[in-house]
């Protein structure tokens, strides 16, 4: 009946079953060798490699494997297995750069050896020591991958091993990054209007002024770095502010996104107020001003370090999290499940995804309610400032809800924007723990909580979110490479004369088809995406008169008369004005932020739900989920065949192919009106055939199960799960004698 | 609306004390079937509609106030509280709303009857006729060569409990049945309840073997044992689920209860399932409810969620009917599934594998057969467990095993959205219903007892105001798949709180829009650009036929996007 897995790493003896028995490998192997080679990238270069090594495949209780090669090149470390692989051709999400069996560099989280049943985590150190009989590497993307060393020569195995560990954990530096060596050729069919828009031009940022009517001043002074390293080559201030080469050194604010009403976000980088440095308050107060001036004379300002965990704290929560995820085996994952609910929260993950969720609900209700500018700062301005600027324009933004709005939001605020990828994501493996954190990861958990709960708002899937949150870690993608706009630019210029004609090739990340086929893409698309009922295309719909219904007036204390000369009159009354502001509102409110934005959101939730309009955030305890799909995808154990959201997505696609066919059968009798109706390019949603569907699993599309029986996955341990000690259990069922009815 | 209502009384100037939106004040309404508040100088208007068979408890807190205030408190079955001010009366001949309340809310405790008695609704369609017991077992393709019917419970006097007609192996005699009744708890011998159309390997339910401190045996046991072993040519073993920890299995040996030894029943494995009892479920129900109602406490609320072992129990239920299933179906293996009586636990594990194992029980007339026969005809003790209409709410014979089964269902309509062809709200009508005492669906202990009652004659069954308004409970995203086991995820990872039934109180958590609705919408669009192609299809067909005409006539109408609108 029931077999339970040997434990892992604790197994006293390697008691795998294996296809091929180590003799049998030896007698193929010694004729002609047939040497396999994993398909090469272009630029991608083989270090080095071992065979014959077992891959224990995890979807199997029992230490099964499957023997073949492992090879470490400049991009990935790969698996080829000795027998033919048959699977690969025909999944219909298939990632082009790499696939089940490969790890790109990049994406290795930790190795562990062990030695002599001893789990180790291996760090540069250990390396020169012998090579562990199993290694273990635990990714980014949280698959988890086991092999055994001890089949191959010893030297092979050694060299295989620290070959592998010195390019997964060695500090190395940028130029080592196989983008650097990738020349794959840019795919020519990338249409230019569908592209994302990259904010690298003032083009870009004037447009965005425009689409969102704002009234603030394009800086182009910074086009050599000349203000500001850390600063973005175009951005956007208020335009009261003077001019900028006083203020250098200090941060100023920089504008975001304009609401309807006129008023805007803006953030900035500051440190926090210290009350004795009086020069520094004074520069607080010119940029507070500067931003009050924009609309209405109202300003709130919030330091996010001051509410929001620090990366840090991030970090560590999240490195808690990600252990539930790391299965590998079993037994682990049963025990696991017990605590399920109380590990969660120990993490701590899912209650920053709500302080975040909370504190962009209170910047829109600011923003959305009471009409007032909102300045957020924090020390650098571009880690929890993108968080929160993001997640309130997708709030408060339809066109951000869009799969191009989105790579749009994520190239303004978080590429352009100058978000720290390359410390923050730690692909260099720097020693330096301090500046690793996973905001960008944390900014897509946060988006994800959106779409789960308001689905139909939202022109993509969670499967695009999943695997943009991979793809942070596939080092093919310029995209998340760098520091700032200022480091982008200085590497790309140093690195051009080297490459032999043009400057460096990599692609944007946005450039979907280098990873996938436009038949996967398909899965980009969220089938409940209710469209806006607009034709025009150029025209954007932020501007909707209903967008205008407000829940209150703007409040009024705060809106000196506009009379002509205001500015200097006024200042000194209106500092003071904005000094108790802030205090009242944000920091020594009796209330919790919590409780005030409630009745926000009550209002708000009473009204007609409207996708593409303002959208809230349910933040109560169960509201807040795991996103299952990134973490659970890999782990056979919760593996639902023939179930899970794949088969609503199947017939909800099904029947979209078929409300679109019928669509065109009646474009094509009516050609004479020759309206382009669907601005969305056409999907072929038939992508599964219906039948199938009742065998995919929930984790498509990304694992697949296969030589796996039709079979349930049975706890193992049933008697240890409950802990129920009280007198109840030991209760006799039956308590009183019978009693009759009536 | 309701048939025999009587509008008791109304008192007006009542404050209810909302949780969530704090006191709203308007008039309350009493009958005899339920109470309903009003408010209506409020945006949006409020209102509060319960029947009183969901009152659990009613009872006036403190005494009156300076002001003469009085206030009372409603704890309900289905998860929420309460809580009403009003002022006393001075007028002490003219009844309060209250008294009235209290009255009706316990109908059995003030020897009325319930109002499922009075209510004289008629449908189109009669429940009552759902079940057939034979025309079910005739679609398992029973009676065939290994079972047959046997009469010798025709009038229960062998066990009250059980329904009339019980199948049992060819090989085993109405007499040696009679001696197997003494054997086992109750009178509740193991019977045939489903058997596999392909493999013949049959789910057999019963309640436990009086085995007691010094080993009783029964031969006549025994031996249907091994003839419900032998009635499967598949397999040469039988495996016996023991719903309970094997603790409190072998605590009831004490009793004279106990499980199958491995001597006396050769062949046959016994695994324990682990389940709680009753009272574990009870208690568990009750945290669950100090945990969700009326507020959360958002920064614990995943302990306080573990803290209640809800999900936990639910876990193992699941789990253990995910054994069953497997067993069957993979194994080809005939099982025997009891818990002490047979009629808490084993009702849980083996519908619940039903389910997993025949399509025919996930559609809605299936799933109501599946009630009628696994839970109301073998005796699931509904009038005990939920406690109609009595006011001993300490009653320590309540508990929420029924609505647990339904949370388990829930889960697995989660997993499989669409291999179920009711929705969500169909589960939640059953559960609204198994308290409302509006239907006699869910009345008394068993089957002998509904006909002594007549229950069927005086009552409506829920099934007829169901099967009245399909549409309602139809999951628009089900496909049938005739013959596909389906085998859940149990880990906890994948369970989740049912948030729509536990926590439909709390407006913040009232569900957004949910996907069938999209979906619905979709299929509205389907059909009407169906017709519309159709339309111009004909049009096109009389265009060519008079072909002279120009292009006249061609639809104005520009055609809508096929965007689905909210």
């Amino acid at each position: 009946m029931l077999s339970l897995g040997s434990v892992g790493a604790k197994s006293t003896k390697p008691s795998f079953v294996s296809y091929v028995t180590p003799e049998e490998i030896k007698l193929e192997k010694e004729p002609p060798k047939i040497e396999k080679h994993p398909d090469l990238l272009p630029g991608e270069v083989e270090f080095c490699c071992a065979n014959p090594i077992l891959k224990y495949t995890q979807d199997d209780m029992s230490q099964r494997g499957i023997f073949g090669t492992l090879f470490c090149t400049n991009f990935r470390v790969t698996f080829i297995s000795d027998e033919k692989s048959q699977e690969e051709t025909t999944k219909t999400f298939k990632n082009k750069l790499y696939g089940e069996n490969d790890i790109p560099l990049m994406c290795v989280d930790h190795i562990y050896g062990v030695y002599d049943e001893k789990k180790k985590l291996i760090t540069g150190g250990l390396v020169k020591n012998k090579y562990p009989s199993k290694m273990i590497i635990h990714c980014k993307d949280l698959r988890v991958f086991q092999f055994c060393l001890t089949f191959t020569k010893e030297e092979d195995a050694k060299k295989i091993f620290q070959g592998i560990a010195h390019h997964c954990l060695e500090e190395r530096s940028l130029k080592c990054v196989f983008a650097f060596s990738y020349s794959g050729t840019p795919s020519p069919e990338m249409q230019r209007k569908w592209e994302t828009i990259l904010f690298d031009s003032p083009e870009d940022w004037t447009q965005e002024m425009k689409r969102t009517r704002a009234n603030c001043r394009l800086v182009t002074e910074n086009e050599n770095f000349e203000l500001s390293q850390r600063l973005p080559k175009y951005f956007v201030i208020p335009s009261a502010l003077g001019d900028l080469f006083s203020y250098q050194g200090k941060g100023f604010p920089i504008w975001c996104w304009s609401h309807h009403s006129g008023c805007a976000l803006f953030k900035a980088s500051l440190p926090p107020v210290t009350q004795e440095d009086g020069d520094f308050q004074k520069h607080l107060d010119i940029m507070l001003n500067a931003v009050a001036h924009n609309y209405l004379y109202s300003a709130k300002t919030e330091d996010l370090s001051e509410s929001l965990p620090t990366i840090q704290d991030i970090q560590q929560s999240y490195n808690k999290f990600k252990q539930f995820f790391l299965i590998e085996n079993s037994t682990d994952f049963w025990l696991s499940d017990v605590k399920w609910f109380s590990s969660l929260e120990s993490s701590g993950w899912l209650d920053i995804i709500r302080q975040c969720l909370q504190k962009a609900v209170e910047v829109v209700e600011c923003l959305e309610k009471d009409n007032t500018n909102v300045l957020i700062t924090e020390e650098e301005g571009t880690d929890l400032c993108c968080v929160i600027s993001s997640l309130v324009q997708i709030m408060l933004d339809p066109y951000y809800r869009t799969l191009m709005g989105f790579q749009s939001l994520v190239q303004k605020e978080w590429v352009a924007g100058c978000h720290a990828f390359l410390d923050r994501c730690n692909h260099l493996h720097q020693k330096d723990k301090e500046c690793h954190s996973p905001v960008f990861l944390l900014f897509l958990e946060c988006v994800w909580q959106l779409v789960q709960q308001h689905s139909p708002a939202f022109q993509f899937s969670e499967t695009y979110l999943t695997v943009l949150s991979d793809s942070v870690d596939v080092p093919v993608f310029s995209t998340f490479l760098f520091n700032s706009a200022h480091h982008r630019e200085s590497v790309m210029k140093a690195e051009s004369p080297l490459a032999q004609s043009s400057p460096l090739s990599c692609p944007t990340v946005w450039d979907w088809s280098v990873q996938f086929d436009s038949k996967a893409q398909n899965f980009f698309f969220n089938p409940l995406y209710s469209e806006k009922v607009k034709h025009e295309k150029a025209v954007r719909k932020a501007h909707k008169p209903k967008h205008q219904r407000q829940l209150s007036l703007p409040s009024t204390a705060f809106k000196p008369p506009s009379k002509k000369g205001f500015f200097k009159d006024e200042t000194d009354s209106l500092k003071k004005i904005l000094r108790v502001k802030r205090l009242s509102r944000w920091m020594g409110s009796p209330d919790s932020p919590a409780a005030t934005t409630r009745g926000f959101y009550e209002s708000w939730k009473q009204r007609p739900l409207d996708y593409h309009g303002l959208l809230l955030p349910c933040l109560d305890g169960p509201a807040v989920r795991v996103w299952m799909q990134r973490y659970l995808r890999w782990i056979p154990e919760v593996h639902i065949m023939g179930g899970g959201s794949v088969a609503v997505m199947t017939k909800l696609m099904e029947l979209l192919s078929q409300v679109q066919d019928l669509k065109r059968v009646l474009e094509q009798r009516d050609s004479s009106q020759a309206v382009k109706l669907d601005h969305r390019p056409y999907i072929q949603h038939r992508l599964l055939s219906f039948g199938s569907s009742g065998r995919l699993s929930s984790s498509f599309p990304f694992a697949y199960s296969r030589n796996r029986s039709f079979k349930p996955i049975i706890p193992t341990g049933l008697m240890q799960s409950l802990m129920v000690t009280d007198s109840l259990a030991s209760q006799e069922d039956e308590a009183s004698s019978f009693v009759s009815l009536v | 609306m309701y048939l025999f209502i009587v509008c008791v009384s109304t008192a007006k100037d009542v404050t209810y004390i909302c949780p969530f939106i704090g006191p709203v004040r308007g008039s309350l309404t009493v009958t005899n079937y339920r109470l309903f508040f009003r408010c209506t100088d409020r945006e949006p208007v409020f209102g509060l509609d319960l029947p009183l068979g969901a009152l659990s408890r009613a009872e006036k807190i403190g005494a009156a106030t300076s002001r003469g205030d009085v206030s009372y408190g409603l704890v309900c079955k289905d998860m929420r509280n309460l809580r009403f001010v009003h002022k006393e009366l001075e007028d002490s001949l003219k009844k309060s709303a209250f008294e009235v309340l209290m009255k009706f809310a316990f109908p059995v405790s003030n020897n009325m009857s319930l109002f499922a008695f009075e209510y004289k609704q008629v449908f189109p369609e009669n429940g009552w006729k759902v079940y057939d017991p034979l025309a079910e077992y005739k679609r398992q393709g029973l009676p065939n060569e290994s079972w047959r019917i046997s009469k010798v419970n025709d009038h229960y006097e062998l066990c009250d409990s059980y329904p009339a007609a019980l199948f049992v192996p060819v090989t085993i005699t109405d007499e040696e049945l009679r001696r197997v009744f003494s054997f086992r708890a109750k009178g509740r011998i193991p019977v045939l309840s489903w058997i596999h159309p392909e493999s013949q390997a049959a789910v057999v339910r019963a309640s436990q073997p009086m085995v007691g401190q010094n080993g009783r045996r029964c031969k006549e046991d025994e031996k249907l044992l091994q003839a419900i072993m032998d009635a499967n040519a598949q397999s040469h073993k039988l495996f016996i689920f023991d719903a309970r920890p094997s603790v409190n299995a072998a605590a009831n040996k004490m009793k004279g209860g106990g499980y199958e030894s491995e001597d006396a029943y050769q062949n046959a494995e016994l695994v324990f399932l682990d389940i709680h009892n009753i009272h574990v479920m009870r208690e568990s129900l009750r945290k669950l409810k100090e945990v969700v109602y009326p507020n959360i406490e958002e920064s614990h609320w995943l302990s306080n969620l573990e803290s209640t072992h809800w999900l936990e129990h639910i876990k193992l239920i699941l789990a253990g009917a995910l054994r069953i299933a497997d067993k069957v179906e993979s194994g080809k293996t005939s099982v025997v599934v009891h818990c002490s009586d047979g009629w808490d636990r084993t009702p849980q594990l083996t519908s619940l594998a039903l389910i997993m194992l025949d399509s025919h029980y996930r559609t809605i007339r299936g799933f109501q057969i599946l009630l009628e026969k696994e839970w109301l005809s073998f005796g699931h003790r509904f009038q005990q467990r939920v406690g109609h209409g009595d006011r001993n709410h300490t009653d320590a014979d309540r508990s929420p095993i029924f609505l647990q089964f339904i949370d388990c269902v829930w889960q697995m309509t989660r997993q499989f959205p669409a291999a179920f062809e009711f929705n969500e709200y169909f589960l939640i009508t059953i559960l609204d219903h198994l308290y409302s005492c509006l239907f006699g669906t869910f009345l008394c202990n068993s089957e002998q007892q509904r006909l002594k009652e007549e229950v069927p004659k005086r009552t409506v069954s829920l099934w007829s105001f169901v099967n009245s308004q399909l549409e309602e409970f139809v999951n628009p995203l089900y496909v049938h798949y005739p013959s596909h086991v389906l085998f859940p995820t149990v880990g906890i990872r994948h369970l989740q709180l049912w948030v729509t039934y536990y926590i439909r109180w709390n407006p913040r958590m009232r569900p957004q829009e949910p996907v069938h609705q999209r979906y619905k919408e979709l299929l509205a669009k389907r059909a009407e650009l169906q017709k519309r192609v159709e339309e111009l299809q004909r049009e096109a067909a009389n265009r060519t036929a008079s072909s002279s005409s120009e292009r006249a006539g061609s639809p104005t109408r520009s055609i809508t996007p096929v965007q689905t609108f909210v």
